[in-house]
């Protein structure tokens, strides 16, 4: 499963870190890192955070 | 498992808590038919840039519709459908147009509705906006010019961000309040005095611990007089009084319709089963902070409840036992205003006391808000790197009394 989030439209609300804490993170300046990939073990907690995003800035793919 | 076939669940309510209940029920494998009555006309859309972004540029409904997952397309979306009325003995609804459709499983996702000044107070028919929809967004978006003088009755979340984004465009704005600071039942005095200050620097008056007499005059005119004797003068007038839930199509079910329908802790409406409500207009009780069922008009709420009660409706109609672990989601509430950022964990509105934990209220700084020794909410003001750590701070402290705060 790759994740991409489009840092444009990222906000550095965190709702996506609640929701998936091993694989998005808000970094000492507030801003986010993620990983671009995850196992499929993680699926339900991606979709969760791709939902949880207030601009919907979290897409998966594959 | 099965279900027969053609059996039916009605969504009420097609906006955020309808559409991610209708993924969660046809993604968590119910086979049979899903409808969507939708009041408004279009596909479900985002409200929280409403008062914000959308507010500045000029909302468009192509970047503030949801995506959806693939499943909602299964449902049969019925937009403009408002229903009227629910039996729930029966298990029918009746639709605006007089139609009924009976269901097997219901929700109620009908969300608010802004409210306006009472009717008692004078003032001339449909005076002002509101800000719920992308129309009234559009609406506002209009007269927001430059130069143009906006009187904000209301100052709450929405008035606030409405005040900000108005100031923004070059607008003179007036804040118009019966509570003597800003946002004071959600998050108290000295946040909201000092967010109340932010604002002042960037130009906005403030008439607080005054309420409304009357309004007079109409667009481009409006002469809004004061309990205190004065008056204030706009070309713009904007109503952020809170709130009312839609629940009056519940009604004659026996519903506790006051402020919302009252659900059990998973959902269900009165208790009864094959009837669950989510999103604003769900009152249900969160044991992280006691046994009250409460409303929470948060974003995340109708994803958070739609999830649960889909778990809830589904298991009620395949007479399986519901899920017996507790509902307990942590209410997470954000606002932007101007550069500020506020973020809420928890529900501050139910403490009696508030500290800050950390930084300044001048500057930026973490609050939190405590009933008696129990910390029940916390605040970020514009620190939201904080925000993971504060949350499951509170998270800790609310399961365990004895967790203490680590800056
Ligand atoms: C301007 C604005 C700014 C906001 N900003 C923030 C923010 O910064 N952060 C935050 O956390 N939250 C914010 N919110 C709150 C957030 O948008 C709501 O919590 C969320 O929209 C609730 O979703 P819902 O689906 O429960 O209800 P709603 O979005 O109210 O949807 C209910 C839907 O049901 C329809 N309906 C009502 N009655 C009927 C009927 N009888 N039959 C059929 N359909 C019916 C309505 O037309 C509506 O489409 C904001 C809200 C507004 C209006
Ligand atoms: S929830 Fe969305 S906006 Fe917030 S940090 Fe995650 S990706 Fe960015």
């Amino acid at each position: 499963m790759r994740i991409n989030v489009d840092l444009a439209l990222c906000q550095n609300y965190g709702q996506c870190v609640f929701a998936a804490p091993d694989v998005f993170d808000l970094d000492d300046a507030g801003e986010l890192v993620y990983q671009a990939s995850a196992e499929e073990t993680a699926r339900a907690d991606v979709e969760a955070a791709a939902m949880a995003c207030p601009v919907q800035a979290i897409t998966i793919e594959g | 498992m099965s279900t027969p076939p053609a059996r039916r669940i009605v969504v009420v309510g097609g906006s955020l808590g309808g559409l991610r209940v209708t993924e969660a029920l046809l993604a968590g494998g119910w086979d049979g038919e899903v409808v969507v009555l939708s009041a408004e006309p279009h596909v479900p859309y985002t409200r929280p840039p409403l008062s914000k972004a959308a507010l500045a540029d000029g909302p468009d409904l192509a970047t503030l519709a949801f995506k959806q997952r693939p499943e909602a397309a299964r449902a049969e979306w019925r937009f403009g459908s408002r229903a009227v009325a629910a039996d729930l003995a029966a298990r029918t609804v009746t639709l605006a147009d007089g139609g009924t459709l009976a269901y097997d499983g219901l929700v109620a996702a009908t969300g608010v509705r802004p409210r306006r000044l009472p009717a008692r107070i004078d003032h001339s028919a449909g005076a002002g906006h509101v800000v719920r929809t992308i129309e009234d967004c559009r609406a506002l978006h209009a007269e927001l010019r430059p130069g143009a003088r906006v009187v904000v009755i209301g100052a709450g979340f929405i008035g606030c961000e409405v005040a900000a984004t108005a100031t923004g465009l070059g607008c003179h704005v007036t804040v118009v309040a019966v509570d003597e600071s800003p946002m004071l039942v959600p998050l108290g005095r000295a946040v909201g005095d000092a967010v109340r200050a932010r604002h002042e620097r960037a130009g906005v008056a403030f008439r607080l611990g005054v309420s409304v007499a009357s309004v007079s005059g109409t667009r481009g005119a409006y002469s809004v007089a004061l309990s205190d004797g004065t008056s204030v003068k706009g070309d713009v007038l904007v109503q952020c009084v809170g709130s009312a839930p839609c629940v009056e199509w519940l009604e004659g079910n026996g519903l506790d319709l006051t402020d919302g329908v009252v659900t059990d802790n998973r959902l269900r409406l009165g208790g009864g089963t094959g009837a669950v409500a989510v999103g604003d207009v769900a009152r249900f009780p969160n044991p992280l902070f006691d046994d009250v069922p409460r409303r929470i008009e948060h974003w995340q709420t109708p994803l958070e409840t739609a999830r649960r009660a889909a778990a809830t409706l589904l298991a009620d109609l395949a007479g399986t036992e519901a899920d017996p672990v507790p509902f307990t989601p942590l209410p997470s509430f954000w606002s932007d205003q101007y550069d500020l950022r506020l973020q809420s964990f928890g529900v501050p509105g139910l403490a009696d006391r508030t500290e800050v934990l950390e930084g300044d209220l001048e500057g930026q700084a973490v609050v939190g808000y405590f009933r008696g020794e129990q910390l029940v909410g916390a605040l970020l003001l514009g620190l939201p790197r904080r925000a993971a750590a504060v949350r499951k701070h509170l998270l800790a402290s609310l399961t365990d009394p004895a967790a203490t705060y680590a800056a």
